[in-house]
């Protein structure tokens, strides 16, 4: 029985650095001198209103740039952090009031692996599945099952010292498949991965989710949204702000290519000249010497954006075109790239 | 309350413990032996200190050995678990409530403190060249113990949840330290009454009742703190202990 996923208006403030539980870095800094300097009270907004709806048995994608609100919403909905107001439920449980029934029912691969240095591989692939009760001989039968798939045998026996980080990661993904859990949560999975890994990663994805479970993951990476999922929200401050099928949010784009100009001068009488040229769309002056075209086509616009400068006196120093994408549609939305 | 996973956690941190047993109670139990050998045998055999001093110097290094063994045990993980590797997380994810999470370290850090004091007991006895236990009690000995290992446990986990990894050395020289040597663990606390106003600040601190306690149940002829005080005394400081030390748990492990 595949589960689904339901927010309804999250918001999640925090007044402190953001906890262990969503992935940030803790500072262990030491002051003796707290009262000398009262410290500044401050107020992260994480999530905003956050309202979303994953179907049961679909892959989700959450993309966003770093502190978009990713890895808080994953803590939020794995019962990790508590929301400051609105309610989340897996399936038919209210996260935060039935939080045991919801740890049945989801794996987490955090963002940064937390394996268990104190044991091998294998003990960790075998304590985790203890503590979701399953028998000993399940317990060693999955292991082994999944430490072939992920191609981990070799070291099983190995304490983690000295595992790479694609080892890791690879390792950490198995842990969470090791319940066979309704709802797998991945965030941020293929984040160091070499290609070849990450492409074994996708295999392992789309199997899982072959056999009718719900996956959501977490990236900043478009090719792997693309690649992967079903429907994507994009989230910014919190708040999503295109939500749709990898498809349905590129055509969604005004015209599709993007070509990115820097000028040596902009003036208005240019903008208007390139706004006139057939297939533009939409036309942007970024700052003081870059223009954004959106346009329906890309390389045989150069020629007359190049005439349209030279009319207006303008010289043109750079060109961009990159075709239509998530990445651009993020740029459209936001007015920042991605990797910013 | 799910006693399969209490238990696979549990099972887990015996696995390690088990892993790690040589240096841990190396780390733990090393330094009392120490000081068992060289005040309980040299310089009573050297007579520098008198033969009685054998049966005052036993409970507390008792005490002692069982206080750091469960703080070591609860803390020093906990402060690792919770930094950077966030290790824990696995186990916050296991389909429990993560109260229940702490209460497994606690009882992990309780067996271990008992383990310490099942070790240094006899060990001690032994370097010390035999120490008189006559009128000793096996059952307040084994009341105190457990009330004792609480303690450590409870006391674990506050530090474990409130101290940082660049706090480590800190919580040693600033808590540990003063907490041993004020803990009447050499001494019997009836020693500081050429120190009045000292002997009543060291009531504050939860050592001196384990160190009298087991000085009550082990040699009870000589001088110690009346065995209902001590017994109310531990039990007030491991409900604060454990009390605060889930509340510090709860607020570490939930954003």
């Amino acid at each position: 029985m595949a589960v689904g996923i339901r927010t309804r208006q999250l918001r999640k403030i925090y007044t402190s650095p953001p906890p262990m539980a969503a992935g940030a870095a803790r500072g262990v800094g030491f002051s003796l001198s707290k009262r000398e300097k009262p410290r500044e009270r401050i107020e992260i907004v994480a999530l905003d209103d956050l309202s979303l709806e994953v179907a049961a048995g679909e892959i989700f994608g959450l993309l966003g740039p770093n502190g978009a609100g990713k890895s808080t919403t994953v803590g939020v909905v794995t019962t990790r952090i508590r929301p400051t107001a609105g309610d989340a439920w897996i399936g038919p449980h209210n996260v935060w009031q039935e939080r045991v029934a919801v740890k049945r029912l989801i794996g987490v691969v955090p963002q940064r692996p937390n394996l268990d240095f104190g044991l091998t591989a294998r003990e960790i692939l075998t304590f985790h599945g203890a503590y979701f009760g399953l028998s000993a001989a399940e317990r060693h039968e999955r292991a082994n099952a999944l430490l072939d798939r992920f191609r981990l045998t070799d070291r099983a026996n190995q304490l983690l010292f000295g595992f790479s980080g694609g080892m890791m990661q690879r390792l950490s993904i198995a842990r969470a498949m090791m319940h066979d859990p309704e709802l797998l949560f991945l965030d941020e999975p293929s984040a160091g991965l070499d290609p070849q890994t990450r492409l074994l990663l996708w295999d392992i994805v789309r199997e899982y989710h072959g056999r009718g479970k719900t996956i959501l993951l977490t990236t900043h990476n478009m090719e792997e949204a693309d690649a992967l999922c079903g429907r994507i929200a994009i989230i910014d401050h919190g708040r999503v702000i295109a939500l749709g099928t990898p498809a349905e949010l590129k055509r969604s784009l005004p015209g599709g290519f993007l070509v990115r100009l820097q000028f040596d001068r902009v003036s208005e009488e240019m903008l208007q000249g390139l706004r006139r040229l057939a297939g533009v769309s939409e036309v942007r002056g970024s700052d003081d010497s870059g223009v954004d075209v959106y346009a329906d086509r890309g390389g045989s616009l150069v020629p007359e954006i190049v005439n349209v400068a030279t009319a207006a006196q303008a010289a043109v120093r750079d060109v961009h075109i990159s075709e239509p994408s998530l990445e651009n549609l993020f740029l459209h939305h936001t007015g920042r790239s991605l990797r910013e | 309350m799910n006693w399969r996973t209490f238990v696979a956690l549990l099972s887990r941190d015996a696995h390690v413990a088990r892993r790690n047993i040589i240096p841990l109670m190396l780390q733990t139990l090393f330094q009392p032996m120490l000081f068992v050998f060289v005040f309980g045998r040299i310089m009573t055999r050297s007579g520098l200190m008198a033969e009685q001093y054998k049966s005052m110097l036993l409970p507390g290094i008792i005490a002692v050995s069982m206080v750091l063994s469960g703080i070591w045990a609860v803390a020093m993980p906990l402060i690792a678990e919770f930094q950077f590797s966030k290790e824990i997380e696995d186990r916050l994810l296991a389909p429990i409530e993560i109260e229940w999470v702490a209460v497994e370290k606690m009882v992990g850090g309780m067996l271990q403190a008992l383990f310490a004091g099942l070790v240094v007991l006899p060990i001690a006895w032994f370097v010390m060249g035999g120490v008189d236990l006559d009128g000793a009690s096996t059952l307040s000995l084994l009341s105190i113990a457990l009330l004792v290992a609480l303690l450590a446990a409870g006391i674990g986990l506050t530090l474990g949840c409130s101290v940082g990894q660049t706090q480590i050395g800190l919580m040693f020289s600033l808590v540990m330290a003063p907490m041993i040597f004020f803990g009447c663990t050499y001494y019997p606390w009836q020693a500081l009454a050429p120190f009045p106003l000292l002997q009543r600040i060291v009531l504050i601190n939860p050592l001196v009742y384990a160190s009298e306690g087991f000085r009550g149940a082990l040699v009870p002829h000589f001088p110690h703190l009346s065995m209902p005080a001590v017994t109310g005394s531990l039990i007030g400081f491991d409900t604060i202990f454990v009390t605060v030390g889930l509340r510090q748990f709860r607020k570490k492990a939930l954003g």
